[in-house]
């Protein structure tokens, strides 16, 4: 049917020339149409516009309500943040906070995560079901509960102790909220592990702590590093259960800041925050380069 | 090829002991003791006793904590459906990119994710003020509509006010949700495009070669081929929109109140820890239920497939 044909052919050069714009879609080809790459970068803008607004109003020369109108540029608030000593002292204890759970959590993960790997035993959903828990529950449940159960034990008062003690109550909410996402990360990972090796250099001679020395944990390595990043960030983000914890005298960043908004908005709170992004990327990219160093 | 824990009984405790302990202490307790006081009452200002009564539960049926309890559920639910609209097609974007921009388009969407929800939802107070960046914007759009329809000769037909007037986004259920929205947009994407990414295209070109038009192939093929993981963003999104405190607080400037907020102010000022326990309990089951259904949902889904096969 030389007619048929002959439309094929007209087709193909007009997709060929794009001469009229009805191109015939490949059934999975959504991301060259132009309505949703449209859709795609408005999205995209409404998830940035409002960080971007705030990184550069961190700049204004303007006293008060300093996010409303551009008055010029200027970086003391920057130098005014850093001034700030409860504003850096803020700093200091989230990022002490952040780096004790980021270790005890990928302990306890990692743990965890070789034992629902490794081992049958009776209620073993029972115990995964506990594991995930707190990756489910709302926040503000988790932190009520932990408020509550502090003050029965008397440990509203470790605020009083001396520094970095009276971080000890916050400390351990977040490594209760982060750990089972360190197992969920590294759990995920030994799924990929070749039992046989593990078999070969015990019928080697090698011993328990050997195997998981040179063996189980080295390939466990890429889950870990994602699951001490994964539970850095988680704690150094965490308002609301640490808003829960925290005493007047131990005071996170996110906690810090929100007092702040609840003052007054100044430039200075943009500032502090601009810098607070820059850890955020920094860390990212360093996971990003790991992550490439491994693929190679 | 599991062991049983009996074979290596000291290898199965140094494993399972840390982190199950630490979630018997630090979450199970918590979680029990606040279920204690949910059943007790103040008997002095920082003393409570529990004394099993069942007041603070009826409490929660009061009109004004219905009333919020409604508005909570509310919220929730059009954030939930606002994210899978915007949320869909951008998933349907990442997964049909080329293999090469995927992991970046991910990024993209990623980034925003990672930065701090407080400082997040700061930013947003910037955007939705009456004198804010989206008003501005919107101001600029009004003035381009007008010319637009003043050369076309359309500017006396009353089509479009004079002057625009700033909507209120503070304060409104609507900033509330344009907020809830900006912080859980990532958070929807995620499972859609894992569930996009691993779908089975042959069986849309086969139903494109069985003749059937783009639409038809989304709506009857793709769209419930990809029903699990939009159950899935439904849910992830969900629960924590319902259990929302930041938000409403900073954006809904104490007038569009979620339940979070009422727990805090249990705590934080009214000093009612055991009505704030009950209520907090009743988000508890709310969200148990929900990730019940979702796991009967699937259970269902397993066996129907089961069958066919």
């Amino acid at each position: 049917m030389p007619g048929v044909h002959v439309a094929q052919k007209i087709e193909a050069d007009t997709v060929r020339f794009g001469l009229l714009r009805r191109v015939r879609y490949e059934p999975f080809n959504y991301s060259r149409r132009w309505s949703l790459r449209t859709l795609f970068l408005i999205a995209t803008v409404f998830l940035y516009a409002p960080i971007v607004v705030l990184v550069i109003f961190s700049f204004n020369d303007s006293r008060r309500g300093g996010n409303v109108i551009w008055k010029g540029f200027t970086t003391k608030y920057y130098s005014k943040a850093f001034q700030n000593d409860e504003l850096m002292l803020a700093f200091a204890n989230s990022l002490t906070i952040a780096l004790v759970t980021m270790v005890l959590a990928v302990i306890l993960g990692t743990l965890t995560a070789v034992l629902l790997w490794r081992f049958r035993f009776p209620f073993k959903p029972l115990v995964e079901g506990l594991v995930s828990l707190p990756i489910v529950i709302p926040e503000i449940c988790m932190g009520v509960s932990l408020a509550l159960f502090f003050s029965s034990m008397g440990w509203m008062k470790t605020g009083n102790l001396m520094w970095p003690l009276n971080l000890v109550n916050i400390t351990i909410a977040h490594i209760t909220f982060c750990f089972p996402f360190a197992a969920m990360v590294i759990r995920a990972r030994l799924d990929s592990f070749n039992r046989e090796t593990e078999e070969a250099a015990r019928d080697l001679g090698a011993s328990e702590w050997r195997v998981l020395k040179d063996i189980l944990i080295p390939h466990m390595r890429p889950g870990i590093i994602a699951a001490a990043l994964l539970a850095f960030t988680l704690s150094l983000d965490d308002f609301v259960i640490t808003f829960f914890t925290s005493g007047p005298n131990t005071v996170t960043f996110p906690v810090k800041i929100y007092s702040m908004v609840r003052f007054s908005v100044t430039p200075e709170i943009n500032a502090a925050s601009t810098v607070l992004i820059l850890m955020t990327l920094i860390l990212t990219w360093l996971a990003l380069r790991y992550q490439r160093a491994l693929e190679r | 090829m599991q062991q049983r824990a009996g074979q290596r009984p000291a290898a199965f405790i140094a494993t399972g002991l840390p982190g199950i302990g630490w979630l018997l202490a630090f979450f199970v307790a918590p979680l029990s003791i606040i279920l204690l006081y949910s059943f007790g009452e103040n008997v002095s200002l920082t003393q409570v006793e529990t004394t099993g009564t069942l007041e603070n539960y009826r409490r929660i049926f009061e009109p004004e904590i219905l009333k919020l309890g409604w508005r909570s559920i509310r919220i929730a639910f059009i954030s939930t459906l606002i994210c899978l609209v915007i949320g869909f097609p951008m998933a349907l974007v990442i997964a049909t990119s080329s293999q090469r921009a995927k992991p970046w388009l991910l990024l993209l969407i990623m980034l925003p994710f990672w930065t701090n929800l407080l400082i997040r939802t700061y930013a947003l107070l910037n955007i939705l003020g009456t004198r804010g960046r989206l008003n501005e914007l919107l101001v600029w759009l009004h003035g381009g509509m007008r010319q637009a329809l003043d050369i076309i000769g359309l500017s006396e037909a009353g089509l479009l006010a004079d002057r625009f007037t700033p909507i209120t986004f503070l304060g409104t259920e609507g900033g509330v949700i344009y907020g809830i929205v900006y912080v859980s947009l990532p958070f929807a994407i995620l499972p859609l495009y894992s569930v996009l990414e691993r779908m089975d295209t042959s069986l849309l070109e086969a139903s494109i070669d069985l003749g059937a038009g783009q639409w038809t192939t989304f709506r009857r093929v793709l769209l419930p081929l990809a029903l699990p993981g939009v159950l899935t963003a439904a849910v992830i999104t969900f629960i924590p929109a319902l259990g929302q405190f930041l938000t409403p607080d900073l954006l809904g400037r104490g007038q569009v109140d979620m339940i979070a907020n009422v727990i805090e102010r249990q705590f934080k000022r009214a000093n009612d820890w055991p009505f704030g326990s009950a209520l907090s309990l009743t988000l508890l089951y709310v969200t148990f239920l929900l990730l019940t259904l979702r796991a009967f949902s699937d259970a269902r889904r397993a066996r129907r497939t089961e069958n066919r096969g």
